[in-house]
């Protein structure tokens, strides 16, 4: 079984969104299922501060030892800040993908698409746990 | 019965592993009374081909060789000076014998199972420091296809990486080598790319231009300065390719130290014969900031399960195999073989040894342009390595007559000047032809006396050293050498070992008869662009072998061009697109695909300008015929073709593949077929009767060319007539089609050295050997599969009764993974213990492992691969029964090194015996793993591509 954390918000690519500093700025990684199917993460490409992507969106890629996977943007937004950690300890994905392995944080252009996805039980239910 | 006093036509007995008995032992085991009953409950009855192959009977290996001898005095081995990247050479003897001629090093496998491949992984280590030393750049990888594909690989590089801000503009300076701007020119035109050839020194970079391409020393010899041509790609934020010659860079500086971005060439003067077009390695290299996007394989280093160094292919997630129809390129087969000998001659030779031959070229070159001079001759360009663009007093026809008559091949530069290329192989005796052919009568002995060449003037001298690491400095006497090729062999496992069941790679018998006529002089000395005149044998070889090939398809043109199968896949895509164009239909760009198909397909779709639709596939891996129909009509105006593998990736004969065929036809479109699984074919069946329009052939797998660790490989294609006009053409030499496409490889027939091996196999089967061959393949394969049955899940039986596979079966993990936790990996792993290589893992389905056994395997090695295989079943049952640990099993601690078992401590709930000799025949024969289990992702992480001290492995190691 994943951790699928309550209070925060999750979409089919498996892309979580966390509340950040600002109501309408949030922190966007990949879950815990996600990284676990993926195993160990060897680099994250992420995109520029400043750049801006609609909805489910590819806004960077995810590589592991034996696949590769898009990283979906899961609402309408901007990108704020990156997590630069992750360039030297990728790693960081699968050890704590809730927390140090956060990859982007958004400022969404509509709080309310937020909303509209899914809950942890929801996802715990897409995933089929 | 009375003796025969001719030979008898054997080698169908050599090349089979089952002999009769065993053949009846195991029909019986699986079934069937005669091997004809089999071959009717497994190919589908529509597509049964009747007739007989008309290819001639085998003969016997003895009278093929003499056969041989004649065909190789239809080539005569003239004195080439014509450079362009192919040069003389002269191959160490104690590297062409125990390398190039020894099945230890040229049978194995691509190292993805890399514990049991470390020792070539490490000579392609040395390979790809030796280039980045001579290129001065950061990483290389472990060799391309040819230089030309090479320079169009890097260019594809480039435009990936600006693809979202810049041009589509690639420059090419003119004086590369025709054959490369060639390729060039052929693999920008799908992509988009406007490739424009001018004077280097003209070239301006403007937002439109993403990249330029230049050579160095430049085909005519001419080494410039490219330094301010750097500075202005750059300020405009584009990159430069500098394609070079190894040779040269030991001397004048390396591009890495004058701004390029990227180097490409072949390594071909570094030891490996000519060949008459290959194979040969093609070099790669550029700077770190380009790893994600480098193609092809690069060799990393890592560590293994107890900390020690390991070596293993770094960061495949770049690859076609994984990116599909993202990926930047679609190469999958490399030079292996060919990079481990040049890899091995810079180790032979080492720094000095490399500096002083190519000082020695050099002062040659210097001797013959004082000589020509003195004689009235001008040389064109004032600051040379190896080659001279000579301006003869005479004229140039009278001089290359005078050359004709000595059997002396120049370059005729088509403008009144004449090239010369010297290499290593150059006696004073042949400058003294030379001097003599441009009408000079002075002696190169005596002029070389009268003067020593400076260093290269500024900025032209290289100070820089190179191939400073112990390996290039440690086996200078031959018996040190020969020590360190056959301890490096030992860490491998190859066919001379055990079987290697990879499925859809046909790791068959590579006979020793068909390797021989390889390294003979005439066929190995005979540079491409000789004249056809010198090259009769070849064209022999070329016409004969074309002509089995095409009985053998169904399918009545072929191109011998392709150099590996994803480039022939590549070519026959284009080839579908010139003739849709040439219909007026150019708009039809859409190619469907099954979504089982193996990675390259996708990849070479998308290099041929088209775009991928992916067909369906139902769970047991057979094309969803009705989602096809409905694709192939929902774009049915821009349809352009359909890429299937038959039998299926999963090892299946559809039933469907003829109505498959006419769907696409209906709709306007072409059949490619991928023909990596043609071993279960031959002589059954045949892609032109049943639909094709393309097929690529992997005389690799199918036709006997060794893998040589990871290439050389062949990928020809045979068509339609229809599609004849389109095949591949060459700037250099004619052959293709009337509206041939441009040249898809550097060299008119690819390799055309090893399609000597797939003639002779054909030439020592005949037409019922390599029927039977195909026969015996199937029949292995459900003998294992009935054999494995009652221990594993095997999946995809289909036909009527107990249910049949093709030449390959599949067997599934995934219950056990959800029982125990043990996957596919470590069934792989665990099966080095037992000496064996692991089959395909995780494709074509996730979570199982694919056989192929092949027709060269005897019934008891078959048993013992069984065998090793329900023994380790037995293991697993005992993790399932709780008597071991989850984690701490002989499954997951495998492979087991020698020092891991003969270490003091043994910490482990089964014995020391039952991790290395779990089966009885290690106790005659043990293979050990020169490593234990890799970490991957500690390597990927830590990306370190070339021989660096012990000293730093140890470091990164404790840094995780």
């Amino acid at each position: 079984m994943s951790h699928i954390p309550d209070g925060l918000k999750y979409t089919e690519e498996h892309e979580y969104l966390r509340d950040g500093d600002e109501p309408d700025i949030f922190v966007v990684g990949i879950t815990d299922y996600a990284q676990g199917e993926l195993g160990d993460v060897v680099y994250v490409e992420l995109p520029e501060p400043g750049d801006a992507f609609g909805p489910m969106d590819t806004f960077g890629t995810i590589e592991a030892v034996k696949a590769v996977s898009d990283l979906y943007c899961p609402v309408a937004g901007e990108v704020v800040d990156i997590n630069e950690a992750l360039d030297d300890d990728p790693a960081l994905v699968n050890t704590d993908p809730y927390g140090e392995g956060w990859m982007v944080t958004l400022r969404v252009d509509n709080p309310d698409d937020v909303e509209a996805l899914m809950d942890g039980a929801s996802y715990a239910a897409h995933i089929g746990e | 019965m009375r003796t025969p006093i001719s030979h008898p036509p054997d080698f169908a007995a050599r090349h089979l592993g089952p002999h009769a008995d065993d053949v009846r032992e195991m029909l019986e085991f699986v079934g069937c009374d005669t091997l004809d009953e089999l071959m009717a409950e497994t190919v589908p009855a529509g597509i049964r081909f009747q007739g007989p192959l008309r290819i001639p009977e085998g003969v016997p290996e003895a009278e093929l060789l003499e056969r041989l001898r004649v065909i190789a005095s239809g080539n005569e081995v003239w004195r080439s000076y014509l450079g362009m990247g192919y040069s003389g050479t002269i191959t160490p003897g104690v590297i062409q014998r125990n390398i190039l001629e020894n099945p230890g090093w040229y049978t194995q496998y691509t190292p993805y199972q890399a514990e049991i491949a470390q020792g070539r992984l490490e000579a392609l280590l040395n390979f790809q420091t030796a280039v980045i030393d001579l290129t001065g750049l950061e990483i290389a990888n472990a060799s391309l296809l040819d230089e030309g594909t090479a320079a169009a690989e890097a260019m594809s590089m480039l435009y990936g990486q600006g693809r979202r801000r810049r041009g589509h503009v690639f420059l090419v300076a003119e004086d590369c080598h025709p054959q490369t701007i060639g390729v060039v020119r052929t693999r920008a035109e799908p992509l988009g790319i406007d490739v424009r050839t001018g004077p280097p020194e003209q070239f301006a970079f403007d937002r439109e231009v993403f990249g330029a391409l230049v050579q160095y020393p430049a085909t005519d010899g001419c080494i410039r300065d490219y330094r301010s041509l750097c500075d202005a790609a750059h300020a405009a934020g584009s990159h430069v390719v500098v394609a070079a010659d190894l040779m040269a860079l030991a001397l004048v500086t390396p591009p890495g130290e004058f701004g390029a971005d990227v180097a490409v060439g072949n390594t071909q003067r570094f030891g490996v014969p000519m060949g008459y077009g290959g194979p040969h390695a093609a070099y790669i290299a550029c700077g770190e900031r380009f790893k994600r996007q480098l193609p092809g394989r690069i060799i990393g280093v890592s560590v293994d399960r107890h900390g020690n160094p390991a070596l293993r292919m770094a960061l495949q997630t770049r690859e076609q195999h994984i990116r599909r129809e993202k990926a930047t390129s679609n190469i999958c087969t490399a030079q292996v073989l060919l990079a481990v000998m040049a890899g091995m001659y810079s180790v032979y030779h080492g720094p000095e040894g490399i500096r002083r031959i190519a000082q020695r070229i050099r002062k040659q070159t210097a001797t013959l342009a004082l000589g020509l001079e003195q004689a009235g001759n001008a040389i064109v360009h004032p600051v040379f390595f190896d080659t001279l663009r000579v301006r003869p007093s005479a004229p140039a026809e009278d001089v290359l007559a005078a050359a004709r008559t000595r059997r002396i091949n120049l370059r005729d530069h088509g403008d009144g000047t004449v090239c010369v290329a010297l290499d290593e192989t150059v006696t004073p005796a042949d400058l003294d032809d030379l001097l003599a052919v441009f009408g000079a009568d002075a002696s190169a002995v005596v002029l070389a006396a009268s003067f020593e060449p400076e260093d290269y003037p500024e900025p032209f001298n290289r100070t820089s050293d190179y191939l400073r690491h112990p390996v290039f400095n440690s086996y200078r006497s031959e018996t040190e050498m020969l020590r360190y090729i056959r301890r490096l062999e030992s860490r491998d496992l190859s066919l001379t070992t055990s079987m290697i069941p990879l499925g859809s790679c046909t790791m068959k018998l590579n006979a020793t008869t068909q390797m021989t006529p390889v390294t003979w002089p005439e066929f190995g000395q005979l540079h491409p662009f000789a004249p056809p005149g010198q090259a009769r044998g070849y064209a022999r070889i070329v016409a004969e072998l074309g002509a089995w090939l095409a009985e053998i398809s169904g399918l009545p043109a072929v191109s011998l061009q392709p150099n590996s199968g994803a480039q022939g896949e590549y070519t026959g895509l284009l080839v579908i697109r010139a003739r849709h164009q040439a219909l007026g239909q150019g708009h039809r760009d859409v190619c469907l695909i099954p979504s089982s198909a193996h990675g390259t397909n996708p990849a070479s779709a998308v290099l041929a300008g088209m775009k991928v639709v992916v067909v369906r596939c139902d769970d047991r891996g057979n094309v969803d015929v009705e989602d096809l129909a409905a694709k192939a009509a929902q774009h049915s105006d821009r349809l352009a073709a359909v890429m299937v593998t038959y039998p299926s990736t999963h090892g299946v004969f559809e039933e469907e593949i003829r109505n498959i065929c006419e769907i696409i036809h209906k709709h306007g479109g072409y059949v490619y077929l991928d023909g990596a699984n043609l071993n279960a074919q031959v002589g059954l069946c045949r892609p032109g009767d049943y639909g094709a329009d393309v097929i690529h052939i992997n005389l690799h797998k199918t036709f006997a060319i060794p893998h040589g660790g990871g290439g050389p490989g062949m990928g020809p294609i045979c068509t339609t007539a229809e599609l004849a006009p389109y095949l591949p053409g060459h700037p250099v030499v004619p052959t293709g089609g009337e509206s041939a496409i441009g040249p898809v490889s550097a060299a008119p027939w690819g390799s055309a050295s090893i399609l000597l091996i797939s003639w002779a196999y054909i030439a020592l089967l005949g037409r019922d050997g390599v029927t039977e061959a195909t026969r015996t393949a199937i029949l292995s394969a459900n003998y294992m599969a009935v054999k494995l049955e009652e221990h594993f899940d095997v999946l995809f039986w289909w036909g009527s009764g107990m249910g049949r596979v093709a030449h390959e079966f599949i067997i599934d993990i995934r219950p056990i993974k959800k029982t125990t936790g043990i996957t596919e990996e470590d069934v792989a792993k665990r099966l080095m213990d037992y000496g064996f290589h692991a089959p395909t893992i995780a494709f074509p389905v996730p979570g199982t492992i694919m056989i192929e056994p092949t027709e060269s395997e005897s019934k008891a090695e078959l048993d013992r691969f069984c065998d090793a295989l329900i023994s380790i079943r037995a293991e697993i049952e005992q993790i399932e029964l709780g008597i071991q640990d989850r984690q701490d099993n002989a499954l997951k601690n495998a492979p087991h090194t020698a020092p891991d078992v003969m270490a003091d401590s043994w910490a482990h709930a089964y014995t020391r015996a039952q991790a290395a000799f779990p089966a009885p025949w290690l106790r005659d024969h043990k293979f050990w793993p020169h490593v234990g289990r890799i970490d991957n992702a500690h390597g990927d992480r830590n990306l370190i591509c070339s021989c660096t001290p012990i000293e730093a492995y140890a470091d990164a190691g404790s840094g995780d």
